[in-house]
């Protein structure tokens, strides 16, 4: 059974000019002990369902207007009092910003923010807290801890931020971490140790991730699973391998042939022709016809496509293209 | 950041002659013979000629000057030529009840932003956010002199909780006496802080860091009492200072009103009697005290804000 299982999520974000529907009826699954990777254009709704899982949606007006969110023993975060989803907050799932910078309270010693996770959920005086974050600070490889404690975040690189962002995260060895875009904001070169350091949490403690990426080199590196995202929907899910190697919606194929090679290391997307469209008012049928170089006449009728399998598909490959589904029931 | 401090205090040498020459030769253009005036009309010329040896009014304007910037050094500031007394001790008699109001004025003036800005930032857009906006704008509308006697109208005679002016002996006696006065004050700083620190509080919330609180379970007054709260009040502390420099010489009407002895009194007095040196020397003394206010805000800044340094 899976860790997370995402069905039909729909959240949507009021703005003055209107109701942006950011994610409209994703559904993914997590598997204990394993990545899954999230990607898509800048704009699709993968913040928005990272945020959705708990909640998070800043200084925005947003809500999950219907779908489940079952997490394993614990329940459907989605229906939970807000008061029961700060238990589950940084205690079963974490959760990394993107900007390791602005995540961080400008005004609060390392030590003390690291603390503060630690003391919400576990009996521990002051004292404790703080050798539990120095803890926490050796784990995630950070050089003499002991004086980091002390430090306020701007006195430390970007990527010594983002290791004390992600020493919160994993305090109290939460069973789900959610990073966003965790290396987006890092050095190239700070990218790699950051995702490194990730894979090594899962495997050691089995800890699953979903990891939300521009950089489709990162995803065959590191991914187990994958969803590509296209205009708050899911185009296209499956093991990581299958996607790459034979993917079959015609958004994830733009998105490869758009890159220059085989997927590497640095294989970031690549814009392809056109813009997404407005998450206020989506065109009817598939969100991607517009631009699709392989669009007919009906893929621009009716309700946007479900995911299903092709008839060759591998196990567990769906994806939502129209021309797929008529293909495989005339089959 | 004592290196720092004193390098500030090192800067306002400069500044300092710069206002010392300013208000010399501002008072220089004002009309009337200050010796005139404080002797009265039945005095002879001769007394009066010795009245303006004495104070070295016949002498040329830049020993004039001299002379007063020998004073603003030894500290006294000049002495007055109506009191007959050095400014600095007249300034010494007054000095405590207006800072006493500059204190009481600021606390009372936390009291009532503090609640409200919360209140509107937490509805902002919304219905209560409007009223409270509108309630401050009549309390910023409301022109100080006709308060301070709606004030006395009401809560001193009519209920009789208050005097109605003056100052006792001590501390307590004086929380009651300069309660009106300080009110008076107050409610205008209130009203510039509940402003920012309503515009604080909303952007604070939509911080990423608040995110991150909330991420690590933190419920709600959690999130807003360590994270939101300490952070949004940084930035008021630079409204209270600009406060506080224009408190100190710029209550004049209340003091008046309620018969405060303060250092506006002192000043509107010796401007009524021509007091030249009193003048003058208040003048340097108010400059010396908003640029004190001035390093004090920006050390409570440096300290308040770890990212921010003392230069
Ligand atoms: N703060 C916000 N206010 C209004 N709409 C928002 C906000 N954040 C996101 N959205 C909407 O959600 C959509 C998806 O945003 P997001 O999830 O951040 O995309 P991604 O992370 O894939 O780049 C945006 O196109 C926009 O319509
Ligand atoms: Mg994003």
């Amino acid at each position: 059974m899976s860790l997370l299982s995402v069905r039909d999520l729909v959240t949507e974000f009021q703005s003055p000019s209107g109701t942006a529907r950011a994610v409209d009826g994703v559904s993914f699954d997590v598997n204990p002990g394993e990545i899954f990777g999230i990607v898509g254009e800048s704009g699709c709704g993968k913040s928005a369902t990272c945020r959705s899982i708990l909640r998070l949606f800043g200084g925005a007006s947003a809500q999950v207007a219907s779908g489940q969110i079952m997490l394993k023993e614990t329940g459907d975060l989605a229906r939970m009092h807000e008061r029961e989803l700060a238990q589950v907050r940084g205690r079963d799932v974490a959760f990394i910003f993107q900007d390791p910078l602005s995540a961080l309270n400008p005004t609060m010693r390392i030590g003390k923010q690291i603390g503060e996770v630690i003391r919400r959920h576990r009996k521990a005086s002051r004292a404790e807290a703080r050798e539990a974050a120095l803890q926490l600070l050796r784990d995630v490889h950070v050089t003499s801890p002991e004086r980091r404690l002390d430090a306020y975040p701007h006195e430390l690189s970007g990527g010594l931020r983002q290791r004390v962002v992600i020493a919160m995260a994993l305090a109290l060895r939460p069973r789900l971490i959610i990073a966003d875009e965790p290396t987006t904001a890092l050095d190239v070169t700070v990218q790699d140790q950051i995702l490194r350091l990730l894979k090594e949490r899962r495997d050691s403690l089995g800890t699953s991730i979903i990891l939300v990426t521009h950089d489709l080199g990162v995803v065959s590196q590191i991914c187990d699973r994958m969803a590509v995202m296209y205009a708050g929907r899911v185009v296209e899910t499956g093991a990581v391998r299958d996607v790459l190697d034979a993917p079959s919606h015609p958004y994830t194929q733009a998105l490869l042939a758009a890159l220059p090679g085989q997927v590497s290391r640095d294989s970031q997307l690549i814009p392809i022709k056109g813009a997404p469209p407005s998450l206020i008012d989506p065109p009817a049928g598939c969100r991607f016809a517009p631009r699709c170089a392989l669009a007919q006449p009906q893929c621009a009728i009716g309700a946007a496509p479900g995911l299903h399998s092709r008839p060759a598909a591998a196990e567990g490959h769906f994806d939502a293209c129209i021309l797929n589904e008529v293909s495989h029931a005339a089959a | 950041m004592l290196f720092a401090i004193s390098k500030r205090l090192l800067m306002l040498v400069p500044v300092l002659i710069g206002i010392t020459m300013i208000s010399f030769l501002l008072l220089q253009i004002m009309p009337g013979d200050p010796a005139s005036r404080a002797m009265g009309t039945r005095a002879s010329p001769e007394e009066l000629q010795a009245m303006r040896e004495l104070w070295g009014l016949g002498k040329p304007l830049w020993v004039q000057y001299l002379y007063f910037l020998r004073d603003c050094l030894t500290g006294s500031f000049g002495v007055s030529i109506f009191h007959k007394q050095p400014i600095i001790d007249l300034v010494a008699e007054r000095l405590p009840f207006t800072l006493a109001i500059v204190g009481y004025s600021t606390v009372i003036a936390l009291l009532i932003a503090l609640p409200f800005a919360i209140l509107a930032a937490a509805n902002r857009g919304r219905m209560l956010d409007n009223v409270v906006r509108q309630i401050f704008v009549v309390v910023v509308a409301m022109p100080p002199f006709w308060l301070c006697y709606v004030l006395i109208l009401w809560l001193a005679l009519r209920m009789g909780w208050f005097a109605t002016g003056g100052v006792g002996d001590g501390f307590l006696a004086n929380i009651g006496r300069l309660f009106l006065p300080s009110l008076v004050v107050g409610l205008s700083t209130a009203a510039l802080i509940q402003q920012s620190l309503r515009a604080a509080l909303i952007d604070t919330m939509k911080a990423d860091y608040i995110d991150t609180a909330r991420a690590k379970g933190l419920r709600g007054h959690e999130v807003f009492l360590r994270h939101i709260l300490p952070n949004s009040l940084i930035s008021t502390i630079s409204i209270i200072g600009v406060r506080v420099s224009w408190i100190i010489g710029g209550t004049v009407v209340v003091e008046k009103i309620f018969s405060v002895p303060g250092l506006g009194s002192l000043l509107i007095d010796a401007i009524v009697s021509r007091d030249l040196p009193v003048i003058r020397g208040l003048t340097v003394f108010f400059a010396i005290m908003v640029v004190i206010v001035n390093l004090i805000t920006d050390i409570c800044y440096a300290l308040a804000d770890p990212r921010v340094r003392l230069e």
